[in-house]
């Protein structure tokens, strides 16, 4: 049984030390050994140990003091107390700040044996939790909202600014923006990140689903309902509730949900029991809720309620010069997705893509690089694998003389590689000074 | 290097029995055993507030009356019950990779339980603690084979649950010190 774990035992008696050291040492541990309160701190310097046994009384520090200073350098120090005066005082104490376990001497060797065994499983548990969240928050920073353009700059800061508060926060935007991804993001950087996020989808659902699926349901509260069923605001309890679509909602759940978000209970459709519930409120929307209000459709205590911190997406019109850096990210990913070796979009399938307006936003734009994935021959994306809508848009927007067309080649070169003119210089075929001309000669100037 | 054992009796334990024991170690270290008489102080490991026998005493006891050789290993057999200072009760003691160890007839006997006498099982387990406590001089940890005689046991009954027998990895490390001169396992 040679482990590979360690045990550190802080003793003044000596013959109490070496007798412990032999029993462990059996069992294969590292042992080390302080004799006092110094010692034992030079040794915790020196490296982490797995279990530490501690005695009580000792001269100078005592072990309940040299306790508080072990929390101090290793927080998660699993100790276990051995003394021969015991008090109940002490184990009160020695318990309250954190230790393992309090036992009086002599021991039943059995028992220490166990003892020291379930410590080191429980320290090996606390570890692996440990690496095991580090390795959640990594993958959480990898997320997939793409973009560096002043407007994504600003969703980001936003979203660093009022993802660790508690703060119900709105995010408004066209459909196919990414509002999920944000909601995500923002969860994902918060408190309640190890909780989940439940999203409700309330355009999909009629009302009476919808509020069943919010509330939950008990056994028989309507036909059909053969079992009790946890409603997603349960589901989300320490987590974080993420409303989608939530313009749809009708008036009879608006003040519902109104309620339940100001006194964070509520009972099952058909139950009695009230079920109270902690969750952070996401909610997005592509609806003008003023409008909404003023037509009488949306609550507008509902929406103050809500409407607590905005985020405003903007359209992909409106950055274009994200689209590159976007497409590129997704041709990457179908690439992996369906094993095709096509790794590039040629600077005409690339104009295409930035002249085009993209009414349906970022996902519009996935789908047109899937799709074009598909019919594309590798090494790279062709402006004939592009969908016929996008290729007809252009041709609108190339008609006119030769001078129409290069003023928007020469712009759309300019924005899909955000205004930078070497680059563009490049792609272009021109020099720099030849290229700074035509920017003069069109007027053509560098969005603020 | 051929190791030599030597068991050191200071108990009631009958020369037959010793050497059926003798036989037991001679098989698992492929090693000349002697079994010998000892006269140990015993007076002077006793602690009366506990009315049990410091091991650790003893066993120093033992190392100023032997001549250590690096091929040469020590068990003494005693009667009387043997503590170390944090702990309720030891079956046995043995100084790691070193020469001595000690182990106690006691808690082996179905006598110290108050359950009618067993000599035949008495025997066996002292034959598994001597077995066990040689290993650990010789440089092996506890085992986590469930019937190896290095298997670490709290209680009389895990004794019983094991062989007098070392596992085939516990073995070969002992093969292994054994060519070695008993250095390393």
């Amino acid at each position: 049984m040679d482990n590979n774990s360690s045990l550190l035992i802080i003793d003044d008696e000596n013959i109490v030390r070496d007798s412990l050291s032999r029993w462990f040492r059996e069992d294969g541990f590292t042992i080390g050994t302080a004799e006092n309160a110094a010692a034992a701190l030079r040794k915790l310097q020196d490296q982490r140990w797995d279990v530490i046994l501690l005695d009580i009384k000792m001269p100078g520090m005592d072990g309940m003091e040299l306790q508080q200073r072990i929390m101090e350098i290793d927080p998660t120090a699993t100790i276990i107390f051995i003394t021969a005066h015991a008090s109940v005082d002490t184990a009160v104490q020695a318990l309250k700040h954190g230790a393992f376990d309090y036992v009086t001497k002599p021991i039943d060797p059995d028992y220490l044996s166990h003892l020291v065994q379930n410590a080191l499983k429980q320290r090996h548990l606390a570890t692996e939790n440990i690496k095991l969240k580090e390795s959640i928050t990594e993958f959480f920073k990898a997320d997939d909202i793409i973009g560096d353009s002043p407007q994504m700059q600003n969703v980001y800061e936003l979203i660093q600014t009022v993802a660790p508060t508690d703060t119900t926060v709105m995010i408004r935007g066209e459909s196919g923006t990414g509002k999920e991804l944000i909601a995500r993001a923002i969860h994902s950087n918060s408190q309640r990140r190890y909780f989940p996020i439940v999203t409700v989808n309330c355009g999909a659902l009629p009302e009476g689903i919808l509020e069943s699926e919010l509330f939950g349901h008990e056994r028989g509260a309507f036909t059909g309902a053969q079992y009790r069923r946890k409603g997603k605001l349960e589901l989300a309890d320490g987590g974080t509730l993420f409303l989608d679509e939530v313009g749809n909602i009708s008036m009879k759940t608006q003040m519902d949900l109104l309620r339940v978000l100001e006194t964070k209970q509520f009972t099952r459709v058909g139950g009695n029991e009230i079920i109270k519930v902690d969750f952070r409120v996401i909610c997005a929307t592509n609806k003008d809720l003023e409008r909404a209000i003023a037509d009488g459709t949306f609550r507008e205590d509902l929406y103050y309620r809500l409407n607590v911190f905005t985020i405003v997406v903007p359209p992909l019109r409106e950055r274009k010069s994200d689209i590159p850096l976007m497409a590129n990210y997704f041709v990457k990913k179908y690439a992996q997705i369906m094993g095709k070796p096509i790794t590039t979009i040629a600077s005409g399938a690339m104009d295409v893509l930035v002249r085009y307006d993209w009414p349906g936003n970022v996902r519009e734009l996935e789908n047109a690089i899937e799709r074009a994935m598909v019919v594309g021959t590798p090494p790279c994306i062709s402006p004939q694998n592009l969908p016929f809508q996008l290729m007809d848009k252009k041709k609108k927007h190339s008609g006119g003389s030769l001078a129409a067309m290069e003023k928007e080649h020469i712009e759309g070169t300019l924005v899909g590689n955000n205004w930078n003119i070497s680059r563009s210089a490049d792609i272009l075929g021109i020099d720099r000074v030849t290229l700074y001309n035509k920017i003069a000669k069109y007027g053509l100037q560098k969005p603020a | 290097v051929t190791a030599l054992i030597h068991i050191l009796t200071a108990s009631h334990v009958a020369g037959k029995d010793l050497a059926t024991i003798a036989r037991a170690a001679e098989r698992t270290f492929a090693a000349p055993v002697q079994v010998e008489a000892i006269r140990l102080d015993l007076d002077k490991a006793f602690d009366a507030s506990r009315s049990q026998y410091s091991s650790g005493i003893l066993l120093a006891e033992i190392l100023s009356q032997i001549s250590s050789t690096t091929n040469e290993k020590y068990i003494v057999v005693v009667d009387v019950d043997l503590y170390i200072p944090v702990l309720t009760f030891i079956f046995g003691e043995a100084q790691f990779r070193g020469p001595a160890a000690i182990v106690s007839t006691h808690r082996l006997s179905n006598l110290f339980y108050g359950i009618p006498n067993d000599k035949g099982k008495l025997v066996i387990r002292l034959a598994k603690e001597v077995v066990h406590e040689l290993g650990h001089t010789f440089g092996l940890y506890h085992c986590h084979q469930f019937e190896c005689v290095m298997r670490s046991s709290t209680y009389v009954e895990e004794i019983d649950l094991k062989r007098v027998e070392m596992c085939a990895q516990c073995a070969s490390l002992i093969h292994e010190a054994c060519q070695t001169g008993m250095e390393k396992a």
